[in-house]
């Protein structure tokens, strides 16, 4: 693991539930993981003890890397769907799933997924995911992927659970033919499963604990968290899916908030932090004209302040910048306005190019044509993940 | 009798015109710097040249690729970079980020679009709804037509093997390149259009090469949120040029979150199921123990469809892991007066996507009233009955079956016979088809593979 992303998942905990929390959250008996969506990738932050025996990773195995590295081919896609929808959602989950352990067998465990919202802004800080193994194996007619609440509503859910499976390989009036066998551990991976009412119990109670003791801790910082959004995020903050969707975008780039005073930088890449030396809270919130060198031309500067931004979009121009320790490179700036999905202009974003003469990594790319797609990709992000049930605003 | 329904065309590019200003303009010079060979001479774009990797799904394999989290892929990133110029340079006509979008609430997630801009300043025209497979027709408009500005870049794949770029490459009409070209009616960001070998204005129609230059266009770009998607003719294909869309929405579709039924898994891997509790009926296909096999798998089925005039939309969802096949019948109960008209005056023309769950709405108080059930029962207009998605399924099985047991030469030679002969192409038959199912051949015993 890289020494920043390193450093990212130890502050994740400690600078939000103190540093004794993980000892806390390691004598907890039940299987879970913490993940944190603003860190770039949005990867576990901590891991149970219980979790690692379950899976066969040890901790350095775990930390730092996202949840998929459970999922294999048998992994129902449309589980994972309603996962990543969850997380989009910024919302509860539970669903059946098949998992993988190190050794790569796979087996069926009830994931039931909550956020941390953090209690002064509302912002999703952290998603618990609880893992409860399922224990012999119950079908549910062939149907896949309806979980939770939604059992009821299912047209086959519920009816047949205790199905014996081999009668399940003549359904449907005999014309299903089931060629893979069950695994080598003799569990039936193939299919849906049902976790029973003690397993979801279990899952249910895991995650108030982990949630009690999250919300313990967070008291000793002063930074408080709960399980239920307590506040609408304020102006500013972005939602745990756009951070997430913009983690993957690799280029250095900042989004600024056009309605706030001063045009604040609300969201600065990996990228950008790396070319200008900055950590993220030294640069949220603050106008970015605080970065530009002394040799910038003032003229274009003047054309960047928040006065005459809506003039400088869509063009490319040459700003010197100034990073943390002083130095002062030159810079391709180009500035884009990005609307959500209500089709308003939500954000400015800035992106920059590390001077023009750095050419030999673009794979025959104009410098202008990275940033472009940069400008795209932040596009469909923001517009992607602002598209919320309407019910739920 | 012919059946027949009138519906806005889609404009796609710069250069469709109005069929009648189409002819009047035939004859002089082009000097539109088009595709054809007025212009085509000593034209360059770009090339992107991709890694055909075929994959060995043995577990560990794809486990040890799930883990590596790969940066915006160098496609990805492309397509991106040169739709966001052509958007800088004004080629589109509206900014699709500006149309309003929303989630409908509900247990399914439909999407709702607001696009008032979309069919704009065009004339309803008639198209033919009850032949699949029709010839190509040079006289009408065709991909061939747009301006060399509209092509993002050709697609193909590398001949040595490792991932190529060539921002200048001249166009080898002898080897006729696929291209990626804008759409200029987008219905989202990165709205374009996939066009297998242009050049020799092939009809719309699944091939098996074809269909695998789609789906390795999904896996190379390697984003579960880049989607594409096909309709053949009389499943609202407007231009009978052969041709995949595709554009990016950062949000899991209805279909992709529907509870699937497995029906079963094919000697070379492929898993088949049924979608359940989803207004339209249609199968999944995943796995397979190459991508070819997966390809192939789904092209057959699709050519099954084509060749039994049974019009069809297919999307390629997460990154080609997972391939839907909807057969549909919405433009044959249209053309037969049997569509309720409150569901026509929405002209929601329910295509792959809309089928998918993104409904593009044409008029504000659609969208402001779009509810769950509105959208349920527009599609639920577009399945298949029952009885007859069984039917439909048989014959699918029946054609995949056969052709997984042939060696590969022989099923190109099988599907190349039944390319020649098509069992039922006249209007009249697709009728009777619908009503009459004892004419479906299939039985149950072709499912059971021992």
């Amino acid at each position: 693991m890289e020494p920043q992303l390193a450093a990212l998942i130890r502050q994740s905990i400690a600078d939000r539930y103190s540093l004794f929390a993980p000892e806390a959250l390691a004598d907890l008996p039940d299987t879970f993981t913490i993940t944190d969506p603003c860190i770039s990738g949005h990867p576990i932050v901590f891991a149970s003890r219980a979790f690692l025996k379950m899976t066969g990773y040890s901790t350095h195995e775990v930390l730092g890397r996202n949840a998929r590295l459970f999922q294999g081919p048998r992994t129902s896609r449309s589980s994972v769907m309603e996962i990543r929808e969850a997380i989009r959602e910024e919302r509860a989950v539970e669903v059946s799933i098949v998992n993988y352990r190190k050794d790569g067998t796979p087996f069926w465990m009830l994931f039931r997924m909550s956020p941390v919202f953090g209690k002064e802004d509302g912002r999703v800080v952290h998603f618990v995911g609880v893992q409860v193994p399922i224990l012999g194996r119950r079908r549910r007619s062939g149907v896949s992927s309806c979980d939770g609440d939604r059992v009821s509503e299912c047209v086959f859910g519920g009816s047949c659970r205790r199905e014996v499976c081999s009668d399940s390989l003549v359904e449907l009036g005999g014309r299903v033919l089931d060629l893979d066998s069950a695994d080598s551990q003799g569990l039936e991976i193939e299919g849906p499963c049902e976790a029973n009412d003690l397993e979801k119990r279990i899952a249910a109670t895991a995650v108030s604990n982990i949630l009690s003791v999250l919300s313990h801790y967070s008291e000793s910082t002063g930074r408080l968290v709960c399980g239920n959004r307590c506040n609408l995020p304020g102006p500013g903050l972005l939602t745990s899916s756009l951070n997430i969707s913009l983690g993957r975008i690799k280029q250095s780039f900042v989004l600024m908030d056009p309605y706030l005073p001063d045009v604040p930088i609300v969201y600065a890449s990996d990228a950008f932090l790396k070319l200008t030396g900055y950590s993220r809270h030294e640069v949220l919130g603050r106008t970015w004209i605080f970065l530009s060198g002394p040799d910038s031309d003032p003229s274009v500067l003047h054309q960047v302040s928040p006065f005459r931004l809506y003039s400088f979009f869509s063009s490319f121009d040459l700003v010197m910048m100034t990073s943390k320790d002083s130095s002062s490179f030159w810079n391709l700036l180009h500035i884009s306005p990005i609307r959500n999905a209500t089709g308003k202009i939500a954000y400015l974003v800035g992106v920059q190019n590390e001077e023009l003469c750095k050419n030999q990594d673009r794979q025959g790319r104009t410098p202008e044509m990275w940033q472009l797609s940069v400008v795209g990709a932040v596009k469909v992000a923001v517009r992607s993940s602002s598209m919320v049930a309407c019910s739920s605003k | 009798m012919m059946l027949k329904i009138k519906r806005v065309p889609t404009v796609v590019s710069n250069f469709q015109k109005e069929e009648g200003e189409e002819a009047a303009r035939r004859g002089g010079g082009c000097g539109r710097n088009c595709l054809r060979s007025c212009c085509i001479q000593g034209a360059k774009l770009p090339l992107y040249a991709f890694k055909r990797v075929d994959k060995a799904v043995n577990e560990k394999g794809v486990l040890q690729h799930e883990t590596t989290q790969p940066p915006v892929a160098f496609l990805d990133s492309l397509l991106l970079g040169e739709w966001e110029d052509r958007v800088q340079r004004g080629l589109f006509r509206y900014d699709v980020t500006a149309c309003e979008t929303k989630v409908i609430p509900g247990r399914y997630g439909f999407i709702a679009q607001l696009n008032e801009g979309r069919h704009l300043k065009k004339r309803p025209t008639e198209f033919r709804v009850d032949k699949v497979l029709q010839p190509f027709d040079g006289n009408k408009f065709n991909f061939t037509k747009v301006g060399q500005e509209e092509v993002l870049f050709q697609f193909e794949a590398s001949e040595n093997g490792e991932v190529q770029f060539f921002p200048d490459a001249p166009v080898d009409v002898e080897n006729s390149p696929s291209m990626v070209a804008i759409n200029v009616s987008p219905i989202e960001y990165g709205h374009v259009l996939l066009i297998p070998r242009i050049l020799e204005c092939l009809p719309q129609r699944i091939d098996r090469e074809s269909f695998l230059l789609a789906l390795d266009m999904a896996v190379e770009a390697g984003n579960p949120y880049f989607r594409l998607g096909y309709n053949s003719l009389g499943a609202f294909a407007t231009i009978n040029h052969l041709h995949f869309q595709a554009y990016y929405l950062a949000v899991p579709f209805p279909i992709e979150k529907a509870p699937t039924k497995k029906i079963t898994t094919l000697d070379v891997g492929v898993q088949i199921s049924e979608l359940v509790n989803y207004p339209v009926r249609g199968l999944v296909f995943e796995g397979g123990n190459s991508l070819r096999d997966l390809s192939d798998t789904v092209s057959d089925a699709c050519i099954c469809l084509q060749n039994n005039n049974i019009p069809y939309n297919v999307l390629i969802a997460d990154c080609g892991k997972r391939i839907f096949l909807l057969p549909q019948c919405y433009a044959e109960k249209q053309a037969l007066g049997e569509v309720r008209p409150e569901l026509l005056d929405t002209q929601v023309n329910p295509a792959v996507w809309e089928i998918s769950g993104h409904m593009v709405l044409k008029r504000k108080k659609d969208y402001e009233e779009a509810s769950e059930e509105n959208a349920w029962s527009l599609l639920a207009e577009v399945s298949l009955s029952e009885e007859r998605f069984q039917e439909v399924n048989a014959l699918i099985f029946e054609a995949i079956s056969y052709n997984a047991d042939a060696s590969g030469d022989e099923a190109e030679n099988l599907l190349q016979d039944a390319d020649v002969k098509p069992k039922t192409h006249e209007g009249v038959d697709a009728i009777n088809q619908r009503s009459c199912p004892t004419m479906v051949t299939g039985n149950q015993e072709c499912l059971v593979q021992q």
